[in-house]
């Protein structure tokens, strides 16, 4: 019966395998062949270059640029969006209480989790032409007009967020800003997570440590976060890739696609310049293949360092 | 060739980018055949004699190109931001005078993807070849699928039989149809660039439109006195500003001047006449006279603000007015007028104009009756039917005088004015095409300039060091103009 079975299932098996290997493999194993030649895109004629775009890689200030904005948003991304979701799941599941008893979150915890999960069924595209006009930069833009009003912005001198290079910490404003955008964004679905996460831990440990006389702060602390770390892992995994993009945003708000004068720069919006207005695929298919490589590197890295001993309860 | 009517297409912020970045690449692959050694072999393949296996009947002067009794004429318009209202009529032109001959009119907004199948067996005898979907012109030149329409230029116009066709166009058409010398393209769309106003405004507060930088300079602190911002411009894409500061340019050093830039020609940014353009924008931005915040607004944005009157000039092509259409407020006199000269020593006079001819027609080489194709192109090239193209789309056609008898639009009868006061060349620009790098890199400056972060001097001493490096590139392929 054994043989079979393993019959049975190649057969059903290999249409979707194929169809898998011909759409996403292949495409996959195309740009890493085009990485190797000085295709440009419009024609069918390329020449073998080897390793020549690579080389070439490595002294291109504008992916430098580039690669340190999304280094950027690879450390503060995770960081803000976790943190802030991680409260906010805390506050909406365990927090509620003293006056009465048991364990529970805030009060209307179930509209929060509503409102806050909203930014996550919006497309990437429209978040950023509704944080567009939030952001507008004179005095029709959401922000700077409430400011303008309220006298803590010159009518004169309205904030430029997105149009903005000049550096906060070190780091242009525009990626402060856009840094805000993608936070508000992720953070309602890594709430959600985090909540489901929550509720799975028995509710008498909490009980437990209420009746020990545990703080909420204890209680996160020594309970909450522990149990919760293989779903923060995941999360901090998802955040990188995320960190790793920034595409959209980039792409629909900044001034010149990557502005202004390159201070918002990342890997895909250089890739979508490089090919598309360049008309170097091959350029374009390396840095393509490097940021891949990158990305698999850094979920491989961040994997390993989070595991630990899984518990049980 | 020109690059202008792609922007006429731009639908939103967000497409509008992608698509003119796209059109650009394949025009700009299309301006290397007219200039780069590929020229010869362009010549090689494209044949000239006009439409091969069709059906003729006796040519006459009423019917140069002897368009057969009882034949039929396929005509595929692109429905895009020009509608497809406008060969509705002249349908009627061409059925008035052939009235035994069938025109079958229809519309599309996939062009390439219901003509390329056709375009070796069955194509239609005319093609509004446009929109994103359009099928790339140097690719179809190369592999000799277009008719050449010089019989068309050379023919008796529809309404006059002592002038040409080609003498009733506006100039740069014919060029920009031509490639390697064969004219295989015709551009039926004129835009014209400028500077925009409410003429309302201007007269109630009983200021004149400055003619040079100085009168701007004059005229701006009564503008800001009045409320209102002098200047504003689409911060947020910095190639609207690139118009008027090539202009500018080219008003303060001539042709040769621009031509220069384009050839990527030594210290080309850095000439005195580059130096004065550049400062004007420079001192403009400094005293303060541009809109607060257009440096980071949307062309839209702008625009709009501009329409609320919240600033005085406004640099942008002809399409303004039907991009805009549904929120121009009542009372708003929308017109335009050329841009102001930068000093007493310019090289060009005031009047100088940028604009150029877009939205091409082709006729397949293929065609069935490609006659029919090329007298349908000629009736809508008559009087009537570009007045009638001029009035349904608030839109110049290349046709002279197209706009003379619409009287309902001040933005469209300013723009003809301002075409047929123009004196000498038309301004055009080539270098954005031709190098991507530069145009980035020219475009961050501008926004930079814009915004007031950079100088003049930094901006010239940028734009040449760009230059510079392209030019020293090997890898680059090089394009030049005369």
């Amino acid at each position: 019966m054994q043989h079979g079975k393993a019959r049975f299932v190649t057969g059903f098996l290999a249409l979707p395998v194929a169809l898998y290997v011909f759409y996403v493999v292949w495409p996959y194993a195309q740009a890493a062949g085009y990485s190797l030649t000085n295709w440009g895109g419009y024609s069918d004629t390329q020449e073998f270059v080897g390793l020549a775009n690579y080389v070439r890689m490595f002294g291109d200030e504008l992916i430098r640029t580039a690669f340190w904005h999304n280094v950027f948003f690879l450390v503060t991304l995770p960081l803000f969006t976790i943190a802030l979701a991680l409260f906010l799941a805390f506050l909406l599941n365990v927090g509620g209480r003293g006056d009465r008893a048991g364990v529970r979150g805030v009060r209307g915890s179930g509209v929060y989790k509503v409102i806050f999960f909203f930014p996550q069924v919006l497309s990437l595209v429209l978040v950023a032409i509704m944080w567009g006009a939030i952001y507008r930069g004179d005095s029709q833009g959401l922000l700077n007009g409430i400011l303008i009003r309220i006298g803590l912005v010159d009518a004169e001198q309205p904030l430029k967020f997105v149009s903005d290079p000049t550096p906060f910490l070190g780091v242009p404003a525009v990626l402060w800003w856009l840094l805000l955008i993608a936070v508000w964004g992720g953070v309602g679905f890594y709430m959600v997570l985090f909540s489901a996460a929550m509720q799975s831990i028995p509710k008498d440990i909490f009980e437990a440590a209420m009746l020990d006389g545990a703080s909420r702060v204890t209680s996160f602390l020594r309970i909450t976060l522990p149990l919760l770390r293989d779903s923060i892992s995941v999360a901090w995994v998802y955040l990188g890739f995320i960190a790793l993009d920034m595409y959209a945003l980039v792409f629909v708000m900044t001034p010149n696609q990557g502005g202004p004068d390159h201070a918002s720069e990342v890997f895909a919006s250089v890739i979508n310049f490089t090919a598309f207005n360049k008309g170097q695929f091959g350029y374009a298919c390396a840095i393509g293949v490097a940021l891949a490589i990158f990305t698999l590197l850094l979920a491989a890295v961040q994997l390993r360092i989070t595991r630990r001993e899984r518990i049980e309860f | 060739m020109s690059i202008y009517p792609d922007s006429v297409r731009i639908p939103s912020a967000v497409a509008g980018a992608s698509v003119r970045r796209r059109t650009l690449l394949r025009r700009a692959a299309a301006a290397g055949l007219l200039a780069g050694p590929a020229a010869g072999l362009l010549s090689a393949c494209a044949g000239s004699d006009p439409g091969t296996g069709t059906e003729t009947g006796t040519k006459s002067a009423d019917n140069p190109f002897g368009v057969a009794d009882g034949s039929s004429v396929d005509v595929v318009v692109f429905n895009g931001g020009l509608g497809d209202e406008y060969p509705e009529f002249d349908k009627t032109l061409f059925v008035a005078k052939h009235d035994s001959v069938t025109v079958n009119l229809s519309s599309t907004q996939k062009i390439k993807t219901e003509q390329q199948p056709k375009f070796s067996t069955t194509p239609a005898d005319l093609i509004n070849n446009s929109g994103a979907d359009l099928m790339a012109i140097d690719t179809l030149i190369n592999e000799g699928a277009l008719t050449e329409l010089t019989p068309l230029l050379d023919a008796p116009s529809w309404d006059d039989p002592a002038v040409k066709v080609r003498d009733t166009l506006l100039p740069g058409t014919v060029d920009d149809g031509t490639f390697d010398g064969e004219f295989f393209q015709l551009n039926y769309a004129y835009t014209v660039f400028g500077l925009w106003f409410d003429q309302a405004l201007f007269d109630r507060n009983g200021w004149a439109v400055p003619t040079s930088f100085d009168e701007f300079f004059t005229l701006a602190p009564q503008i800001k006195a009045a409320g209102v911002a002098p200047f504003a411009f689409a911060g947020k894409y910095p190639y609207y500003m690139r118009w008027p500061i090539m202009t500018w340019i080219w008003l303060a050093g001539g042709r040769q001047a621009v031509v220069d830039i384009d050839n990527l020609a030594e210290g080309a940014w850095q000439t005195d006449a580059v130096t004065a353009a550049m400062s004007a924008v420079e001192k403009m931005v400094a005293d303060g006279y541009t809109l607060t915040g257009s440096d980071t607004l949307t062309h839209t944005e702008s625009q709009q603000a501009w329409l609320d009157g919240k600033a005085a000039f406004l640099p942008c092509g002809t399409w303004l007015e039907n991009e805009m259409r549904a929120t121009i407020p009542g009372g708003f006199q929308m017109k335009i007028a050329p841009v102001w000269n930068v000093g007493a020593t310019d090289a060009a006079p005031y009047g100088t104009v940028q604009a150029g001819s877009g939205e091409g027609w082709i006729v397949p080489k293929k065609a069935a009756n490609a006659p029919g194709g090329m007298e349908f192109l000629r009736a809508m090239l008559s009087k009537e039917g570009a007045g009638k193209f001029a009035e349904l789309t608030s839109s110049l056609a290349s046709v002279k005088g197209s706009g003379d008898n619409v009287t309902t639009s001040t933005a469209l009868t300013s723009a003809n004015e301002l075409m047929t006061n123009a004196p000498g060349d038309l301004v055009s620009f080539r270098h954005p095409d031709w190098y991507a790098d530069l145009d980035k890199v020219e475009q961050n400056a501008i926004g930079e300039l814009m915004a007031g972060r950079m100088t003049a001097k930094e901006f010239q001493d940028t734009l040449q060091q760009a230059a510079d490096e392209i030019a020293a590139d090997d890898a680059v392929n090089k394009f030049t103009r005369s």
